[in-house]
């Protein structure tokens, strides 16, 4: 960034308040903690998997800036941490969730990362990709048909995931019934190992948003405001019955896919690096400085928040028991089953 | 994109390079096509058959498509509504009814639905009536050619607009242009989809318009113009047996009978909009075409249209007679070798 | 067996990737793809640096898209090519259901022997290793009700080589099932060169007199290790690795059946309607008169899969000491 930009060129701050900025700021700091400390525990051998979102802080804080809690639906994916704490979850139910304990909102039966909170608007969804955009698609279509204007779903996914037959299947729905739905492509080039160009003819997702006549848009994933602006018109246009977007965010995967993968296996140690040197989370420090919004000084004094609200949360999940055996059984029909009646 | 050829119109006739022998084929076809399936309905309403389907609509589309395929080269993936690109391949009259008689002759030994072919001599694949799973197929055959270096060759794979609609499309889109595969996609475009409509179907109405998504090229054709798909098949077809990867081609037609004999579109559309479009038939409007173009005299196309209903009735007897397949037939080719789940 | 020149110890792992790479290089038209195969080498490195030495057009890093997968395999397949499809995870294999069973099973059937489907689906299943509800669900069941179709799932590497080699050259769609914990776990001899073992021979892993457990899988070896827990005791079990679920050897089951009159069946899978439900129908159709006990289903229980959470994995995975005591249960009954 510029040192002898102005201000007001240094920020465009598509009508975010200075609170507001923060907020997104403490987000992406807030996730990068937390992913390391998934990756820590992991290497301690307290928990056997951790997956991070490094590299995708900008745009999850953004979008989750765009989303109106109480109001909007919100249908994730796995790498979603950024939105989840964005839309209200607390670092404590991550921690449960990574740590899989019985207080956990699943129970601790699903993998970390697969949040779901009814209170928060935030869908259930499982490790099978794209399975949960028809899902996405549903709850649109239910907010259309019972008329509730104002409201709209965020569904989000990873450029892999949009080579899925349902993917495709949930556009063509969505545009045909104008349903109010925001689709959000997290595209950080990467599905585990497979680089774009065998994900996919041409790499840019948007393009293929006017074959189901909707807009669509691309924007720079690592610029939070930009990311908060375009999800924000989306979504708006979406809640006032102008139909469905498909928006792209371009990003990158710092990290390996998950603590099960190395990285290393497929591509180089420079690669990474040079897409490093565009990591958003030191970028919007030093934009938010320059622009005044805040200090060194506040800077420093949210890092060491957001560490002590990451150490309480990890003391306070790792205290929590796990489930129990019989927990292996409930949950499955409504009251009591068994195969044979 | 699309061209239209008027009739009446006084503008010049284009040809793409077809001699008036391979428009006079192109022609033959169109008329087979009809009345083979006028056979199958009125076999179907004299209780001798259970079951037809037909493409009244789709005859220029795929008489004009055929007319780009490589015999003994290429290879069609077909769907069901396909008559006239099978024959336009090489199936015989003979073969097509005995797929309706469901005899044992038949390619699929009397086990599939009317006009489901499979014939490895003339490169057609067996596909199944479950929609869209034969677009994985053709790219698989596709891929096929180019890992072993077959340039010259190409597939053609063809399926409705409301195929469209499924993921195996989509990935089967996706993955012929990641690899640049020697394969065209045409989708016969003929607004309906049993009854659902084009506009419930998808919100724009150009299904060419999803190919740059894609990263390939897409093209709109009137599919009432035989020579007009012919012109843009084949360059398509060429496009990949050079190594030039896949194009969507999306010809523009309508389907002027019901789904099948077991439905009644009087349901879900009115006569008045049928009667409308079959105002643009394209067998009538390519037979007067070829007339006023002096590519054909009236008589030639009198002596056709009887040559063609000859040999329509000549292999409706002829497959008539033929054998049902016998009980133990049921129990063949589960696997290559006997088939016993307990071994 | 044929018995070649030498062996050497290999885990399950090894012994996939041994017979794989054998079949890329001894046959042009062998190509493998799937999510992860090529540039990573499949996420648990069974195909690593394949795609050096073969290419990237014979070692195919495809899209995520499952139906495709398993359905351009199957237009390779029709115009022959010998393709190996790998779905990552058998968790992510029912978006490719319909092609599997409506497509590939019916293809030869369909066209009345003209177009064939060789081709092999492998795919690593099972649980115990806190895979969660998504990472770690038994499949079989869900397929080997359908004709056209043959399905393997052996347990220790000189089988899987065998097996996998037999999957290969089939001209047949196959389901080529590797339990993924064993991977790793599991070692032993593996001939060298080609070799191929019968799709549908069961393998009796143990001898003994006193019952006869049926089993395939992960818990082929814990039941090995319980039966060796009561050999100690004086108390006789045999062991029948299944190694194919379809077609399956009545005649190793019945003839085993027919010494000890009694069976236990064990599997990680659900017990409704699984697999154990089949062998136990074909006893008591063929041998219920050489039975002195009921027959007994050790199965997972009826619940969608297993939870991540320790205890919840635990409580779904049968153990060794589990089926020791139903083993006991068994004989003494
Ligand atoms: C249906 C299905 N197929 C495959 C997988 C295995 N898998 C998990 S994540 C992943 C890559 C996803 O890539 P992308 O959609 O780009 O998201 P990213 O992880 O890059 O955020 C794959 C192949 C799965 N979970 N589900
Ligand atoms: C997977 C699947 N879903 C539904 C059907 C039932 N079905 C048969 S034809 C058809 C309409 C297909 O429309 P389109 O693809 O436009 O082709 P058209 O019949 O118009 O030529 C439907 C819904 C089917 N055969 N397969
Ligand atoms: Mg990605």
């Amino acid at each position: 960034m510029a040192k002898t930009d102005t201000k007001a060129n240094a920020l465009d701050r598509r009508g975010l308040t200075d609170e507001q900025l923060r907020a997104i700021f403490r987000n992406m700091l807030l996730q990068r903690q937390l992913d390391n400390r998934g990756f820590q525990l992991n290497r301690q051998g307290k928990v056997p998997f951790a997956l991070g979102s490094e590299g995708h802080e900008a745009l999850q804080a953004g979008a989750a800036m765009a989303f109106e809690r109480g109001k909007d639906i919100l249908a994730p994916y796995y790498r979603d941490l950024g939105l989840a704490l964005g839309i209200g979850l607390t670092p404590y139910e991550i921690m449960l969730s990574i740590f899989a304990r019985a207080a956990d909102h699943n129970g601790g039966r699903q993998f970390p990362n697969h949040y779901s909170s009814k209170h928060a608007g935030l869908m259930s969804f499982s490790s099978i990709l794209a399975a949960h955009i028809p899902h996405a698609v549903g709850a649109a279509y239910a907010m259309k048909y019972r008329g509730e204007n104002g409201r709209a779903v965020l569904v989000t996914c990873g450029d892999g995931t949009t080579s899925e037959g349902e993917w495709h299947e949930s556009m063509n729905f969505a545009s045909i019934h104008k349903l109010p739905l925001v689709m959000l492509v997290e595209n950080n080039e990467w599905a585990i190992s497979t680089p774009l160009d065998k994900q996919m003819g041409q790499p840019e997702i948007w393009k293929r948003a006017a074959g189901y006549g909707m807009p669509g848009k691309r924007f720079n994933g690592y610029d939070p405001v930009e990311t908060y602006a375009v999800v924000k018109e989306a979504l708006d246009r979406a809640r006032s019955g102008g139909g469905p977007s498909l928006v792209e965010g371009t990003c990158y995967r710092f990290l390996a896919h998950s603590t099960d993968d190395n990285d290393m296996t497929y591509r180089t140690k420079e690669l990474v690096a040079e897409a490093r040197k565009n990591d958003p989370v030191p970028a919007f420090e030093h934009r938010l400085i320059e622009a005044g919004v805040m200090t060194a000084a506040d800077v420093d004094a949210l890092r060491k928040d957001v560490l002590r609200e990451t150490n309480e949360a990890t003391d306070k999940a790792e205290a929590m028991p796990y489930p129990q055996a019989s927990d292996l059984y409930t949950h499955l029909y409504e009251g009591a089953w068994q195969p044979w009646q | 994109m699309a061209s239209k050829s008027k009739p009446a119109a006084k503008a010049r006739f284009e040809r793409h390079g077809l001699t008036d022998e391979q428009l006079v084929e192109i022609l033959r076809i169109m008329l087979m096509h009809r009345t083979l399936e006028g056979r199958g309905f009125q076999l179907n309403r004299q209780g001798k058959i259970p079951f037809a389907s037909a493409g009244e609509g789709h005859e220029g589309v795929q008489a004009g498509a055929a007319m780009a395929f490589q015999r003994g080269r290429d290879i069609l993936v077909p769907y069901y509504r396909d008559l006239g690109l099978d024959l336009g391949v090489g199936l015989t009259p003979y073969e097509v009814l005995l797929s309706l008689f469901a005899r044992k002759a038949d390619h699929s030994g009397g086990r599939q639905f009317p006009h489901h072919y499979a014939s490895k001599r003339l490169g057609i694949h067996t596909i199944s009536s479950v929609l869209a799973t034969q677009i994985p197929h053709a790219v698989g055959a596709a891929y096929a050619l180019k890992v072993r270096g077959e340039r010259g060759r190409a597939v053609l794979v063809t399926f409705g607009e409301g195929s469209t609609s499924e993921g195996e499309w989509h990935e089967g889109m996706n993955f012929a242009a990641v690899h640049k595969l020697p394969v065209v996609f045409l989708c016969e475009n003929n607004e309906w989809a049993i009854s659902t409509p084009a506009d419930k179907q998808m919100a724009n109405p150009n299904v060419a318009d999803r190919a740059v998504g894609y990263g390939m090229p897409g093209v709109i054709v009137n599919g009432f113009d035989p020579v007009a798909v012919y012109a843009v098949v084949n360059e398509a077809m060429e496009r990949a047996r050079s190594g030039g990867g896949p194009t969507l081609v999306e010809a523009k037609c309508y389907r002027f009978l019901a789904h099948t004999t077991d439905d009644d579109d009087r349901t879900y559309r009115s006569r008045e909009e049928v009667e409308r479009r079959r105002r643009d038939d394209p067998v009538p409007n390519f037979e007067r075409l070829l007339v006023e173009r002096g590519v054909l005299t009236p008589e030639g196309a009198e002596s056709l249209k009887k040559a063609v209903l000859a040999e329509a009735n000549a292999a409706t007897d002829r497959a008539e007679a033929m054998p049902y397949p016998a009980p133990a037939d049921l129990y063949t080719h589960v696997y290559a070798g006997d088939h016993a789940p307990w071994r | 067996m044929a018995v070649s020149t030498g062996s050497k110890i290999l885990n399950n792992v090894e012994a996939v990737r041994e017979t794989l790479y054998e079949a890329m290089k001894n046959d042009e038209r062998t190509v493998i793809l799937g999510e992860d195969v090529g540039a990573r080498g499949n996420v648990f490195l069974i195909t690593k640096d394949f795609i050096n030495e073969f290419g990237e057009q014979r070692v195919i890093d495809t899209p995520i898209a499952e139906a495709s997968i398993v359905g351009i395999a199957i237009g390779m397949a029709m115009e022959g090519l010998r393709p190996i499809a790998e779905i990552q995870f058998a968790d992510f294999i029912y978006p490719a259901f319909n092609q599997i069973v409506g497509e590939a099973a019916k293809t030869r059937y369909r066209s009345n022997g003209e177009y064939t489907c060789p081709l092999v689906i492998r795919t690593p299943y099972g649980g115990g290793v806190r895979g969660a509800l998504s990472h770690s669900v038994s499949i079989e069941a869900l397929f080997y009700h359908v004709p056209g179709l043959k399905i393997v799932a052996p347990a220790f590497p000189a089988d899987i080589k065998g097996l996998l080699n037999a999957a290969i050259d089939d001209p047949d769609p196959v389901l080529f099932l590797e339990h993924k914990k064993t991977y790793r776990l599991i070692k032993g001899e593996v001939p060298e060169g080609h070799y191929t073992i019968p799709i549908g021979k069961a393998d009796v892993k143990k001898t003994g007199n006193q019952l006869t457990v049926v089993s395939y899988g992960l818990y082929v070896h814990w039941a090995l290790d319980a039966a060796q827990q009561l050999e100690a005791e004086g108390l006789s079990v045999e062991v029948i690795d299944l190694r194919s679920i379809r077609p399956m050897d009545r005649t190793t089951i019945l003839q085993s059946v027919e010494k000890t009159r009694k069976l236990l069946i064990i599997h990680e899978d659900n017990k409704f309607g699984g697999i154990g439900a089949e062998i136990s129908a074909m006893v008591a159709e063929e041998a219920l008169f050489s039975l002195d006990a009921p027959i007994r289903r050790l199965c997972a229980p009826d619940v969608p899969a297993m939870g991540y959470a320790e205890p919840l994995e635990h409580e779904y995975m049968s153990s060794p000491a589990k089926m020791a005591q139903a083993m006991r249960e068994m004989v003494t009954f």
